[in-house]
């Protein structure tokens, strides 16, 4: 009987890779394509050799990031899905400072990162102000300036910041070189932005886990009325998670700047904000799960390009897979509690 | 001239809103039952890829038609039993279809690329069309803009009239006293979101085949949150809802007609001028002095209220458990 139980549990929480796993493949096979060639050419894109490997950590960075970030808006309840806008923000606001500030080469860079956090704590007060004195939903506050933003990179780069041979959709003219971000070798790896997603997450965790200020996100998130009784000043709180989210984010659009196409481009977010939402959700709030849900993310972001190159493919599948992922997850999730609490009943 | 330039203006509003017109009212009703339905920018897009690649497979608008809807009718089914049956955060699964179902129609729709393919006919009512004004700025479209005032006019029957809806309205605001009357609260709610949401798969056969012809990678990006917003400002009001679907339709053919005459604008300007319209309504309609507006003109204050406010469905976002 015990053993039963534990199989049937275990074949519960693999349910939602098997399930994917069947969905993608019927998805392949309606498009004519061999599922096995498809999923061998991700895995091969995103492992072929260390230069590879390093764009996965790439991808890691703004995941990390913007997943820690939204660990903390979680918490107290709230959807921040202006991650975009707000990583937007910082890589704006990382433009204005290279392209405004003479600055010397030991300045720029911490710069730029101070810059970046900035930009995107300003966006997200603004959501978050909109949330809590405007009473607007934050979904529709993020998600218009989401918009917003990116309507603001673009007016930018084909107005103001245009090239000086013409405005096109790669963006601005590259940075002066004192606004990039070493690389490792010659991979696309740079040690500082590593580091400084590799602290989020820890901070983070920390900051939940073992602080007065996460236990009062905590409190507001599961109820915030009673958190109000408390003598919480929720609005406030509210408002810093919001912020807290915001720079973070705005750090990770920093980085894309700085780090990745060394200039603004006109999708400098990449989807990324979107991307660590569902990280998130399937990371259930704990920070300890995210390294590894943003790692095998990444190597699917990574490693699906190369399916419109060798296959003929469009590389949103690998959107396809990240999401029926977490979409079957949830669903296997809501069935085991629905077949527990049958159980219970039963057993009275 | 000038005139016949104002009717045809409005008569293109008319047509290019009437997607967000199904949306809209799809929404409502979703909502008005107590189901949140968050994934429509993604349900728009993939069912309007359907629609499209299904008319042009078939050579029937028809059929592709029929095939949007029931791609529509099964997202919202998937939020349906993930939020009644299996308890799931409606925002989360609704978040989560919205990204997928956009990723689903990129990926299946790649060989639909900007290929010719069929759309409405154009079908003037004979008799109505020869009204002055109104004739041609509402009955010179094609058979989905008619159904469009269908959709608005049997909507608003249908709640303020019909047994039905009041059953459908008792289920979204207070379910444990519907339950109480004998209303099986959950078959209600599963009902109603899926007609909803093949209200919601009808709009995205609308653009792909009426509107915004053909299919192209994020073919219909933001309209759903746009549809969204207007389903907040109209208040849950099948009528309200349709109003603000028009007046959405006409500011983005106002900026499409100014953009010519003001070169100095930043093209952008216009791009975002939606969503940051968006974000202004739900502002206003959120507004704390509305609450107040009572007080400060005691003559028509009442009535601008009962205009500007909507409450939603008392029941939105609770679940239901007869045990």
């Amino acid at each position: 009987m015990k053993l039963r139980e534990r199989l049937s549990a275990c074949a519960l929480s693999a349910a939602p890779f098997v399930l994917t796993f069947v969905f993608c493949s019927l998805i392949l096979l309606l498009a004519g394509a061999n599922p096995f060639a498809a999923f061998s050419q991700i895995i091969s894109g995103a492992f072929e050799n260390y230069r590879k490997i390093a764009d996965v950590i790439v991808a890691m960075v703004p995941l990390l990031l913007c997943a820690s970030g939204m660990l903390i808006t979680f918490a107290a309840g709230l959807w921040n899905i202006g991650v975009e806008g707000q990583m937007i923000a910082g890589a704006i606001a990382t433009t204005a400072v290279v392209r405004l500030l003479p600055l010397p080469a030991g300045w720029m860079l911490p710069l730029t990162v101070l810059a970046g956090m900035l930009g995107g704590a300003v966006w997200g007060l603004l959501a978050g102000l909109m949330r809590t004195y405007g009473k607007v939903n934050e979904i529709f506050g993020g998600l218009g300036l989401n918009y917003i933003a990116t309507a603001l990179t673009n007016y930018l780069i084909f107005g103001p910041w245009k090239p000086a041979d013409g405005a096109t959709m790669s963006g601005t003219d590259p940075f002066p070189a004192n606004a990039w971000m070493p690389v490792i070798g010659d991979t696309r790896a740079s040690l500082p932005p590593i580091i400084m997603a590799v602290l989020a997450v820890l901070c983070v965790y920390l900051l939940l886990r073992n602080t007065r200020w996460g236990l009062r996100l905590k409190a507001i998130g599961m109820n915030r009325l009673a958190a109000e009784r408390m003598g919480i000043n929720t609005k406030a709180n509210m408002l810093l998670a919001f912020a807290a989210c915001g720079a973070l984010a705005g750090l990770a659009g920093s980085l894309q700047a700085t780090a990745v196409y060394y200039r603004l481009i006109p999708s400098i977010s990449g989807g990324y904000g979107y991307l660590a939402q569902l990280i998130v959700l399937l990371s259930l709030l704990r920070a300890e799960w995210v390294p590894f849900i943003v790692f095998f993310f990444a190597v699917i972001h990574v490693g699906s390009p190369r399916l419109e190159l060798r296959l003929q493919l469009d590389s949103s599948l690998g959107g396809i897979l990240q999401g029926t992922i977490v979409l079957f997850f949830l669903l296997m999730r809501g069935i085991r509690e629905v077949v527990k609490r049958r159980q219970e009943r039963i057993n009275g | 001239m000038a005139e016949s330039l104002v009717v045809q203006t409005l008569a293109s509003v008319v047509a290019a809103s009437s997607p967000l017109v199904f949306a809209g009212i799809g929404e409502t009703i979703s909502e008005k039952v107590g189901v949140t339905n968050l994934s429509l920018d993604g349900s728009i897009m993939l069912a309007a890829m359907t629609g499209f690649a299904l008319a042009s497979l078939s050579g029937s608008v028809w059929v592709g038609i029929v095939g949007a809807m029931v791609v529509g009718a099964l997202i919202a089914l998937i939020i349906a039993v993930s939020n009644i049956s299996l308890r799931q955060d409606q925002v989360a699964v609704g978040f989560v279809l919205t990204l997928l179902c956009a990723d689903l129609s990129s990926f299946i729709g790649k060989p639909f690329v900007r290929i010719p393919g069929p759309s409405m006919a154009h079908m003037p009512i004979p008799g109505l069309v020869q009204i002055p004004i109104l004739g041609p700025i509402f009955f010179n479209h094609d058979m989905l803009v008619y159904l469009s005032y269908v959709a608005i006019a049997l909507t608003s029957i249908l709640f303020k009239h019909t047994q039905p809806g009041l059953k459908l309205r008792a289920v979204g605001e207070r379910p444990e006293a519907a339950f109480a009357r004998g209303i099986n609260v959950n078959r209600c709610r599963y009902l109603y979101t899926m007609l909803g949401g093949a209200l919601v798969g009808l709009a995205g056969a609308t653009y792909s085949l009426s509107v915004k012809l053909g299919w192209s990678y994020r073919h219909t990006a933001g309209f759903g949150w746009i549809a969204l917003a207007i389903v907040i400002f109209g208040g849950w009001n099948p009528l309200r809802v349709a109003f603000g679907a028009y007046l959405f339709g006409a500011l983005g053919s106002l900026a499409s007609i100014l953009q010519p005459s003001f070169p100095n604008v930043p093209t952008q300007v216009f791009q975002a001028a939606p969503f940051a319209l968006m974000i202004l309504t739900l502002l206003l309609v959120n507004a704390e002095f509305i609450e107040r507006l009572p007080l400060y003109m005691p003559k028509f204050g009442n009535a601008l209220q009962r205009i500007l406010q909507g409450k939603p469905p008392a029941g939105l976002g609770k679940r239901f458990e007869s045990d």
